[in-house]
């Protein structure tokens, strides 16, 4: 019987490998939006499988808010990063902090 | 049973896999083909608690706007990711040191957890059961009456994210001809038409 804490394990093992990701692509923008992406992705998996074990409807209309924040985030970074492409002509994390205004 | 069980160790290790792929790979546009593997198995994932809403919302919303904009960005920028590369070993101790110890404090504290005794009466929004309702019409109800305002203000932040987006990466171009709607209304005959007088066989000078 698959019961919440697989769900839980599935969870916390996709959030560690977002993290390790950040941690492994210092320098790479894109992998580590990706590896945000998956850490929220953990987030959204572990607020379902409690509103399913809890019996409670407010943890998927919670996880919709997250989906939206993770696009919206998604988006800007990957502007921010497309315009600082432009500027620099790298998407080098140690140049960022030479971005001015 | 034994589906279920088959079914969701299938899809667990599926969204494993993707995620390990997403941070190991070594080309950027397979990481993102990683990325929406990894969406697509916990769709499966939330399919399989009942949540079917969710899920179908993680397909469309993660692989078919959030992965293609990943792609896009990719395969858009000119990067050498070779370069970028450089020197990750070094990172590799210290982040698998970090993951562990963070994955040990959550398992630790997920096999310890059990929901109190005064959690099951304080259930704002109980779900109904199968027959009165499904998944997306018990949604709706509490989406449109209970949460409207964070549903409005989830709106604002999407509005919000996409004016950033386009003044980010809006670029004015000068020299490119626009119509100019009023000049052209304001034109008039007088001073654009010039009638000559030709004379046969002369041509105009």
């Amino acid at each position: 019987m698959i019961g919440l804490e697989h769900y839980l394990v599935v969870a916390a093992i996709l959030f560690v490998t977002g993290i390790f990701g950040i941690f492994l692509n210092r320098k790479n923008v894109i992998i580590m939006l990706m590896s945000i992406e998956l850490i929220l992705l953990a987030v959204n998996i572990n607020l379902v499988s409690f509103s399913v074990a809890l019996g409670d409807m407010v943890g998927q209309v919670f996880t919709m808010f997250v989906l939206t924040v993770a696009a919206a985030e998604a988006a800007i970074g990957l502007a921010i990063l497309v315009c600082f492409f432009r500027n620099r002509g790298s998407i080098a994390v140690n140049d960022v902090s030479q971005m001015k205004g | 049973m034994l589906i279920q069980t088959a079914v969701f160790a299938l899809f667990a290790a599926l969204a494993v896999g993707g995620g390990f792929g997403v941070v190991f790979s070594r080309n950027p546009v397979r990481a993102v083909l990683w990325l929406i593997l990894a969406f697509l198995a916990a769709a499966g994932l939330f399919v399989l608690q009942g949540a079917e809403f969710v899920a179908m919302l993680l397909v469309i919303v993660y692989v078919g706007a959030v992965a293609v904009l990943f792609l896009f960005v990719v395969m858009m920028l000119d990067v050498d990711f070779a370069t970028l590369r450089a020197g990750m070993a070094r990172s590799i101790p210290v982040g698998i040191l970090i993951s562990l110890l963070i994955l040990m404090m959550i398992v630790w504290q997920a096999g310890r957890w059990s929901a109190g005794s005064d959690a099951r009466p304080g259930i704002a929004s109980p779900t109904p059961p199968l027959e009165e309702a499904e998944n997306t019409v018990a949604l709706g109800r509490i989406l449109y009456t209970d949460h409207v305002l964070l549903f409005q203000i989830a709106g604002l932040i999407l509005l919000v994210a996409m004016i950033g987006a386009i003044v980010l990466t809006f670029r004015h171009k000068s020299g490119v001809k626009r119509q100019d709607v009023v000049r052209q209304m304001y034109r008039d005959p007088a001073q654009s038409i010039e009638l000559k007088d030709v004379d046969p066989g002369k041509g105009l000078r």
